[in-house]
């Protein structure tokens, strides 16, 4: 344990420059760069196995019950683990540990100008905990039975009882693997947010801080604050799985749509928590790309603010064909469209942003914009929706897969990578090929907009999300239907097929490509500041902070940016 | 391993390790929230839940209550030693607290061998689920608290870490609380 107290004068050099062995570099470091770039290779991991999941199951919706290259036959018990953990994956072990981990870690302390979280070693563990969380949920698909297959939502009774679900083990090791990924992020989140909340740089207020920072900060705290009634309710689940309780057997007293509430109050919220990084990450790029500065900072604090909070009544509109009162699901049409208020609020901010502005289109930048076009699609076929007469239609068809794809896809894919291509050159000190990154681009937002758009006319066509071979019903299996799912599918192969054109670039790029200087964007925000890559300790000495960080084409400078720790 | 200065930061004018532990009971809460509101809800759809709760030791609830109040008493004092630089002092009322705790613990084990023997188990029925899985989460934080408060001990004993005293005292008087919700919950209401 680390008992002496640090002071402002001291302390600084002494980290910087002793030599530590590989593992302790790479695997026991406390540093938070080190901690955020193990969170993103893991989340970058397990992103490749989300997505040959997803490769697995819409290869056997296009060619039913043909020997799928790379996986073999699917049979329906594989076909429901995959499409469970497609969606586990991706929300727990992709969103959360790339958008508010990785770069919650990486750029809080950077961006408020200070050396490391302020429980280093507590973040260590929290990135342990993550990583033992995906271990056992790799280890479920190896018991007897083989991994859970519920969906990922676990809806009793499907996922109490070990004769519905066909497998013992799974969905324990599932509920198990979940569980400790909430500790892992609720440890992450208490740093997040004492960090920002403590170790800002003198002179630097409530309304200095950047974005990016207020957005995960505020993620966090969402976080913090729903997932709570969703651990209870993991551990009832489990005593319901190994022990022979019946918390949500209605046979014995228990109700099953208790589990629906308490996971959907953590479900909806979670929406937000992963959306509210990415939004950040655009406020940041916009900025720096078209050289002005954010429209109403204050207003995008607030709406936020009234986002999160207003998220929290919204979680029964999942369950609107569940048996809940009809009054409820009127109480709860109304809270989900008037959420979608704020939202398209902040996406009118953004436009106004850009406004005048004097625009590059250099690769983050078109990623960032392509966030606010595909995520307002999300947003407004959310809509029909959240309307609870449409979704007595809509609910648990193509349409809602379409829809959600269209705000997660957005959040955490797009997001990801404006946020990698914008920092990239601060991380690792150098550039990825831009030419490269453009092809990435197009391709795939053009093949995304080819997996999904198809989608949502087949869920108005009333093609049902659960069903692993349509050959058992005619009606949905015409031949222009099908046509439409080989084309969803081979939209999927072919963005497959150019990810790696970003991996060799992003690896590639690491350790061969061109310089960057400190600051190559131009940006006004503390990360720029300091080295590319910052050395152990960021900065020296650590700065202090004059101005708010969007104040580009400022009148009366000759240049036009002004970073936010430049005294004059 | 250097302390970063981050760490040594107050911008906000709370020290950082208050403001931690204050985030830590607000996600406890919510996990105790969650819990007790679904017991509350069904409670309320199950009226012959009552003639279940009517099995629970009242007179041994009330005790445990009586005893950790009490302990959280031993936890404040510890806390006005520690304020006054008496580690010593603070050491030995963290000790007293840990007693506290230890007879909570007994007390309890002799509770649920007595219903377990006369067949209320956990599997029994939804009250039993409740009862055994809420005290339970909660016994967990009482055991949770007590090691954490020996290791708390031992350094405040040598005049180390002495804000620590505090922060342990906070998290007491959460475990505390939430036995003030769970014995009405679970032995009164009948």
């Amino acid at each position: 344990m680390a008992e002496t107290h640090g002071h402002e004068a001291h302390g600084h050099d002494a980290h910087g420059h002793h030599e530590e062995g590989w593992f302790v570099k790479y695997f026991w470091s406390t540093d938070h760069k080190m901690i955020a770039k193990q969170y993103l290779l893991t989340g970058m991991l397990l992103g490749a196995v989300g997505a040959y999941f997803a490769y697995v199951f819409r290869m056997q919706l296009a060619f039913p019950n043909k020997p799928v290259p790379g996986y073999g036959l699917v049979t329906g018990a594989d076909y429901n683990a995959l499409v469970t953990n497609h969606g586990a994956i991706m929300i727990f072990w992709v969103a959360m540990p790339v958008l508010i981990a990785a770069f919650g870690n990486y750029l809080i302390p950077l961006m408020v100008g200070c050396d490391d979280m302020v429980f280093p070693r507590l973040n260590r563990l929290s990135y342990q905990i993550f990583l033992v969380s995906a271990i056992v949920l790799g280890a479920s698909f190896f018991v007897q039975g083989g991994a859970f297959g519920g969906a990922w939502t676990s809806y009793p009774p499907l996922s109490a009882k070990a004769e519905y679900s066909l497998t013992s083990l799974g969905p324990t090791l599932w509920l198990a693997a979940v569980a400790l990924e909430f500790v892992a992020f609720l440890l992450g989140g208490i740093n997040f947010v004492t960090t920002a909340m403590n170790s800002r740089a003198p002179g630097m207020k409530a309304f200095d801080i950047p974005m990016a920072v207020w957005m995960i900060v505020i993620a966090s705290i969402l976080f913090m604050c729903s997932v709570g009634p969703l651990v209870a309710g993991a551990v009832m689940l489990m005593f319901d799985q190994q022990i022979g309780t019946g918390f949500f057997d209605p046979d014995r007293g228990g109700d099953p749509v208790l589990w629906q509430h308490l996971f959907w109050f953590f479900g909806h919220p979670e929406v937000y928590v992963v959306l509210l990084p990415a939004l950040g990450f655009v406020a940041e790029i916009i900025t720096t790309f078209s050289r002005k500065r954010l429209f109403a900072y204050r207003t995008v604090l607030y709406t936020t603010i009234g986002t999160g909070v207003l998220s929290f009544f919204v979680w029964a509109h999942h369950q609107f064909i569940a048996g809940i009162d009809p009054r409820m699901a009127n109480v709860f049409s109304v809270t989900t469209v008037l959420i979608s208020i704020p939202i398209a609020e902040m996406t009118f901010v953004y436009i106004a942003t850009l406004f005048g502005g004097s625009i590059s289109f250099r690769v983050p930048m078109l990623w960032a914009l392509a966030f606010i076009a595909e995520f307002l699609m999300g947003g407004v076929t959310g809509i029909f929706l959240g309307a609870s007469g449409a979704d007595i239609y809509f609910h648990d068809t193509y349409f809602v897969v379409a829809h959600f794809h269209y705000t997660f896809f957005p959040i955490a894919i797009i997001g990801t990578f404006a946020g990698l291509t914008y920092w990239f050159p601060k991380m690792f000190g150098r550039h990825m090929n831009e030419a490269v990154n453009k092809v990435h681009f197009w391709v795939t937002i053009i093949c995304f907009n080819g997996i999904f758009l198809p989608l949502f006319v087949l869920g108005a066509a009333g093609d049902h999300r659960r069903i692993f071979d349509y050959g058992n019903f005619p009606e949905l299996s015409q031949p222009w239907m099908q046509d439409l799912r080989v084309f969803a599918t081979v939209s999927l192969i072919v963005m497959l097929v150019v990810q790696p054109l970003f991996l060799v670039n992003f690896f590639y790029s690491m350790f061969k490509g061109k310089k960057a200087e400190a600051n190559p964007w131009k940006a006004n925000t503390l990360e720029w500041q300091c080295p590319s890559p910052p050395p152990h300790g960021n900065f020296s000495p650590l700065p202090e902070v004059y101005r708010g960080p969007y104040e580009y084409s400022a009148e009366g400078r000759a240049d036009d940016f002004w970073p936010q720790n430049s005294p004059t | 391993m250097v302390r970063p200065i981050a760490t040594t930061r107050s911008a906000s004018g709370v020290p950082t390790g208050r403001l931690a532990v204050w985030w830590v009971l607000a996600s406890e809460i919510v996990i105790f929230g969650g819990l007790l509101g679904s017991y509350l809800l069904h409670r309320l759809g199950h009226p012959e839940w009552a003639t279940y709760a009517a099995h629970t030791n009242t007179w041994a609830g009330a005790f445990n209550t009586f005893v950790l109040l009490t302990s959280s008493l031993s936890a404040v004092l510890a806390h006005q030693a520690a304020e006054q630089g008496n580690g010593k002092k603070a050491a030995n009322l963290l000790l007293a607290t840990c007693g506290g705790a230890l007879v909570f613990l007994i007390v309890k084990s002799f509770e649920w061998t007595h219903e377990i023997q006369l067949g209320y188990t956990i599997t029994s029925n939804g009250f039993w689920a409740f009862y055994y899985l809420a005290a339970g989460l909660h016994g967990l934080h009482v055991i949770a608290g007590a090691i954490i408060m020996l290791i708390v001990a031992a350094d405040a004993r040598k005049g180390k870490d002495l804000q620590r005293v505090e922060l342990i005292g906070i998290y007491w008087h959460f475990v505390d609380l939430v036995w003030i919700f769970l014995f009405p919950l679970l032995y009164i209401a009948k």
